[in-house]
């Protein structure tokens, strides 16, 4: 090869770049990106586009269904329902968002150490997710938020302290596979300490199966607190949030149909999405499991 | 890369391996299984089967959805009404009440005789009363069971219902161990003689409280000490009762039946052969239930569906007052709620008759005071009325003119659709009226009692349930230091009617002009934010008589018979 | 095979005995106790109640009874229903839910293993789309929606099911385990045809084939054994699922099973019934988990390794 010829090489296309391009074949899984933007975007806006406010009540007009001034008609204390709706979600979100991040945050870090260790404490910390795994954790959470009274901020650690587990496993599977490969040599032989190894080149590469996950969980995680709210145990009243919304608008399914289809309808429909969008990552970023 | 699927590592997995038959096998099974979950589902076909309130009438069982599970039958250790529902078809008392106008009448007791002073009841028992498995009843199965009951060592919590008898108190608080010095005396095997410290009108109508009902004593003493409430006794196959039914079976959480007691000396006027109570902790579930055909009568209706039956179907639904007062406690030893003039506004900018008329869907009685209207004839004074403006001027008159300065502070309540409903709407009014912040609290029951008993709170939602038809019950919770007074209130003036002259008064209307003169002082102190009297509201089969609606939504079982009305 | 077996057997007493440890002191950390009654208890009332149930113990001392009762099999008797112990009420509650779960779980095999089956054959066509589509459905509507739809269309527009109970007439089984089965089916849908899709383009398969077998007995002999087994390492983490799930449809449709149980002992803080149906609930989960464990390695040699 002469010098001329390095000109033109081919670009190569990273990964990220060819998991976008099959991503972006997936009409579901981008259909879901969209609702999933458009949702988030309409919920953190939400103050500003209302014309209620969540608590506000008009207990001479009651439950009405959707009209001109009340999209998404009232509940029996005369609240709007759209409103309540977007703040709803804001809190589902949130509890979405925020607990998964936590989860993600324990599991890679407690993921990446052992996977980077590896032997004894690799073991020993494996044999304690294993331990983990194997605790009923909805019982702990029940007690938890039993116990402590319904703290949002318990709440959000609960449930995040149930799913790192996971998140664990699958970052020490990556890394443990991942370690063994020549470049993490080569980076050893550099004199790049463990940390800027895990940091700067393992993890980068592990990130495939993690964003999937990622993006799994936090259905599972909204799911889990609409259960808590409907047992009483989530978020409280009068704020709102998609399970407690639902969970209202079950007792009255007969008379006011309306408060249950649209929170329940909203709810079903962003974790389609998510999970949607979960699935085509998944099938964008594993070459094995590639359609074409 | 591995393949992962929740967390398990499946790389292993796909490599097929030969498997045994397993997944056919469980494949095949299940859908049998299935198959069979499913035809049995067919026999149900709605348009077969009798409805079992059908087989109810024609039996002569009834079917009554009954709130929480009842934590026990033993009726010196239980204290709630889905209990006392069992209970009093279980025993019976000295006394019985009317069921329409809960007027004290013969019961285990045939005649009473009272002394001029008001301190010596005579009891005259009837000579027929037998236990159910056919054991004489006497005076001393009172008078042992009433120890029993006051024994400090079985924690009964109702055991103050007994302090109006001489030494009961010092009894029951373990000053004195010997039951021999409570004033309650066995002069001949009917003849049970009662003495009290001080008079008590309304002592007849607490002998039919379910914690002076007599209890078998071989029976209890057969299964360890009487003191013990943990022993099984109160069992379907042990218990012994006085009652006109018995006890056959109990699965917790499922069901309870009850059937008809061949030894109760009056069962010649039981027409019912049993009742069978359902746990109905879900009120949508029970009310479902009942128009599944699967209830005569529930416990409960949810608020949403009242105007809908009222509506459409107004004779399944009875609605009718009763003997409770839902309020608002104030804390008056914490500021800002130690100043008379904003515990003044809070109660005057409540807007009661909307709050009645649109969260509570006209169900309730708005309330002025303490006691419920009609409480075995007496009326309550009315202080006060809604009148924002008023409330604005104290507010500012105490300094927090538009609630500029007024510290937020919360509303605290106990877990309920209910209470929430309320709390939420009041919030409104007094951020509407008075520009003041609150938030709300709610808490577990038990976390919630144990906060108000602490003084942890600023407001909190209470409610009352009279024990007995008189307005006493109410009243006596607020006299100086009572245990049930949580908000610090002290009047002098209150504790000498309440503890001292109106029970010595005789004549019931001057009685009551007494009471008056005391709710007039309650409420302006105003510790307590009165805001509803509570209804009774059932959904009940036509074909239930004897059940007449009452306060106290009170059930003499005895009467109770299943006839549908001509059509 | 063994050694295996036992060392896992050993891992799971630790285990459990922190569940134990953590909910004792967990429970007994909740302000609130469990006899508060909303009329004041006089202090002889209260000492003697907490003298009855050695509530008025030191803390450690307590724990340690609790341990030695545990021994023996007694869990102690319940705070709210006085006179019951708890083994009575976790032995009353237990088959109920247990059986509802053994329903739900049926049908979620049966559902599931069928709609993923049929959608592997064909992919990508509607064939595919439609069972996949069903099987989102039920893992993204939550138990505590789809029973009361269920009930609603079933129980009171159509009135062919009833909209409550278990046990008390006929057909109530069948919308319970139907509303906790759904997620499960949604997610063993997926799973099987994964594992199907995998399999299917194996080229033993081709070789059955090439045999002449028709394509029935390709697809049910051969590649049912090796695509399903996602779905056997499922069972032992689903069985948890289940439980867990068990706690919101018993309490929608009004089921005396053990998770209703739990959660009223939850909301009346009785300690001892909380305790007992945790440590139960935890060891059964432990046990279900080392039984599906050992099973899925006895299957599959190559994951005794993981623990090397």
């Amino acid at each position: 090869m002469t010098t001329a010829d390095l000109h033109v090489i081919p670009r190569g296309v990273s990964l990220w770049q060819d998991a976008w391009t099959r991503l972006r074949k997936n009409k579901l899984a981008m259909a879901g990106l969209v609702f999933l933007l458009l949702v988030t975007l309409l919920c953190l806006l939400t103050p500003w586009l209302v014309a209620y406010g969540y608590e506000q009540q008009d207990l001479r007009l009651g439950a009405v269904p959707p009209s001109a001034d009340h999209w998404l008609g009232t509940d029996t204390f005369g609240r709007d329902q759209l409103t309540r709706i977007l703040y709803g979600g804001r809190m589902s979100l949130a509890v979405g968002f925020i607990a998964t991040a936590v989860a993600l945050l324990i599991g890679v870090t407690y993921g990446a150490i052992a996977g980077y260790a590896g032997g004894r404490i690799d073991n020993a910390m494996m044999r304690l997710v294993d331990m983990l795994y194997a605790l009923p954790f909805m019982i702990f959470i029940i007690l938890l938020m039993v116990v402590f009274g319904r703290n949002l901020l318990l709440l959000f650690l609960a449930i995040g302290a149930v799913e790192w587990l996971t998140m664990a496993r699958i970052v020490r599977g990556q890394i443990l596979s991942l370690r063994q490969q020549e470049f993490v040599e080569a980076a050893v032989s550099l004199g790049l300490g463990p940390v800027a190894i895990v940091w700067r080149h393992l993890i980068p590469n592990a990130l495939g199966p993690v964003i999937v996950y990622t993006t799994l969980t936090i259905p599972n995680v909204m799911l889990l607190e609409a259960l808590l709210s409907f047992l009483g145990l989530g978020v409280q009243a009068p704020a709102a949030s998609w399970g407690l919304l639902i969970s209202s608008g079950v007792e009255t399914m007969e008379e006011y149909p309306w408060l249950l289809i649209f929170p329940g309808l909203t709810l079903t429909l962003s974790l389609f999405a998510l999970n949607f969008l979960g699935d085509g990552l998944r099938d964008a970023l594993d070459p094995r499991t590639a359609k074409d | 890369m591995a393949h992962v699927i929740f967390g398990i590592n499946l790389t292993l997995a796909i490599p097929a391996l030969p498997l045994m038959h397993s997944h056919e096998t469980i494949l095949k099974a299940s859908a049998l299984l299935l198959l069979s979950l499913l035809l049995s589902a067919c026999g149900g076909e709605s348009g077969g089967r009798e409805a079992r309130v059908d087989e109810g009438i024609r039996l002569g069982v009834l079917h009554k959805g009954n709130g929480a599970e009842p934590q026990g039958l033993d009726p010196h250790t239980t204290s709630g009404i889905p209990e006392n529902h069992i209970i009093t078809a279980l025993f019976e008392g000295l006394v019985s009440k009317n069921p329409q106008t809960l007027e004290v009448e013969p019961g285990v007791a045939e005649s009473w005789d009272i002394s001029e002073d008001g301190l010596s009841y005579t009891f005259h028992l009837r000579h027929d009363a037998r236990w159910s498995n056919n054991d004489p009843l006497t005076a001393e199965d009172f008078r042992w069971s009433w120890q029993r009951a006051m024994t400090p060592a079985l924690a009964n919590v109702n055991s103050y219902m007994f302090f109006p008898i001489v030494n009961a108190e010092a009894f029951a608080t373990g000053e004195i161990s010997d039951f021999t010095q409570v004033g309650v005396e066995v002069s001949d095997p009917y003849t049970l003689q009662v003495r009290l410290r001080a008079p008590a009108p309304y002592l007849l109508q607490l002998f039919d409280h379910h914690t002076t009902y007599p209890v078998h004593r071989a029976t209890i003493e057969s299964f360890g000490d009487p003191s013990d409430r943990l022993t099984a006794w109160a069992r379907p196959g042990n218990l012994v009762g006085n009652g006109p039914f018995l006890l056959t079976e109990w699965e917790v959480n499922s069901r309870l039946r009850i059937e008809k007691n061949p030894q109760y000396w009056d069962s010649a006027a039981v027409q019912l052969s049993a009742v069978v109570f359902y746990p109905t902790e879900n009120l949508t579930t029970e009310e479902r239930m009942f128009r599944d055909g699967q209830l005569h009568y529930t416990e409960d209706v949810p608020i949403d569906k009242v105007p809908v039956y009222l509506r459409n179907e107004p004779d399944l639904i009875e609605i009718s007052p009763y003997l409770g007062t839902y309020f608002y406690i104030v804390n008056t030893k914490k500021a800002p709620f130690d100043d008379v003039r904003v515990r003044k506004a809070l109660a005057l900018s409540i807007d009661r008759q909307l709050l009645v008329e649109t969260v509570l869907q006209g169900l309730y009685e708005p309330a002025y005071a303490l006691v419920p209207p009609g409480t075995l004839g007496y009326q309550p004074p009315r202080v006060f009325e809604y009148d924002p403006e008023e409330a604005k001027r104290l507010l500012a008159e105490a300094g927090f003119a538009g609630g500029q300065g007024f510290p937020p502070f919360e509303i605290l309540y106990n877990t309920h659709e209910q209470h929430q409903k309320i709390a939420v709407t009041l919030q409104q009014m007094w951020q509407q009226t008075l520009g003041i912040q609150a938030t709300l609290l709610n808490q577990e029951w038990q976390v919630y009692l144990d906060t108000q008993k602490n003084r942890n709170y600023g407001i909190s939602r209470r409610s009352w349930i009279g024990d007995y038809v008189d307005p006493n019950t109410f009243l006596d919770m607020y006299i100086s230091g009572g245990g049930n007074n949580y908000t610090g209130f002290s009047n002098a003036r209150y504790d000498e009617i309440v503890l001292h002259v109106a029970p010595r008064t005789a004549d019931r209307q001057q009685r009551y002009t007494l009471y008056k003169e005391a709710e007039t002082l309650l409420m302006n102190e105003m510790p307590i934010l009165p805001i509803y009297t509570y209804r009774s509201k059932h959904l009940m089969s036509p074909c239930i008589q004897g059940m007449p609606e009452n306060i106290m939504d009170w059930i003499t079982w005895k009467y109770v018979y299943l006839e549908c009305p001509a059509q | 095979m063994w050694r295996f077996t036992v060392l896992r057997v050993l891992q799971a007493i630790p285990v459990i005995l922190t569940v134990i440890t953590l909910t004792f002191f967990l429970i007994r950390a909740a302000p609130g106790g469990p006899f508060s009654s909303e009329k004041a208890v006089s202090p002889q009332v209260q000492a003697a109640l907490e003298a009855r149930y050695r509530l008025d113990q030191p803390i450690l001392q307590q724990y340690f009874s609790y341990l030695a009762d545990l021994a023996h099999g007694d869990l102690g008797p319940t705070f709210r229903y006085p006179g019951r112990t708890v083994d009575e009420l976790i032995v009353d509650g237990l088959p109920i839910t247990a059986e509802l779960g053994f329903y739900a779980l049926m049908i979620a095999l049966v559902l599931g293993v069928t709609a993923g089956v049929v959608a592997s054959l064909k992919p990508n066509t509607l064939q595919d789309y439609v069972p996949m589509g069903a099987a989102m459905v039920g893992i993204c509507m939550p138990s505590f929606l789809l029973g009361p739809l269920l009930v609603l269309v079933f129980g009171i527009w159509l009135q062919w099911l009833p909209v409550s109970g278990w046990g008390s007439t006929p057909g109530d089984k069948l919308l319970p385990s139907i509303t906790l089965g759904a997620m499960y089916a949604g997610y063993i849908a997926r799973l099987s045809r994964a594992g199907m899709l995998e399999v299917l383009s194996q080229d033993y398969l081709r070789t059955a084939r090439a045999k002449g077998l028709p394509e029935y007995v390709v697809i049910l002999k051969h590649a049912l054994r090796g695509g399903l087994f996602p779905v056997v390492s499922y069972l032992g983490p689903a069985f948890a699922y289940l439980l867990s799930g068990s706690f919101v449809v018993e309490t929608i449709f009004q089921i005396p099973g053990l998770g209703r149980f739990y959660i009223q002992a939850a909301f009346n803080r009785d300690y001892t019934m909380i305790l007992g149906t945790t440590v139960f609930l935890a060891t059964l989960i432990v046990v279900f988990n080392l039984l599906s464990d050992i099973a899925a390695t006895w299957l599959n040699p190559r994951l005794r390794y993981q623990y090397k």
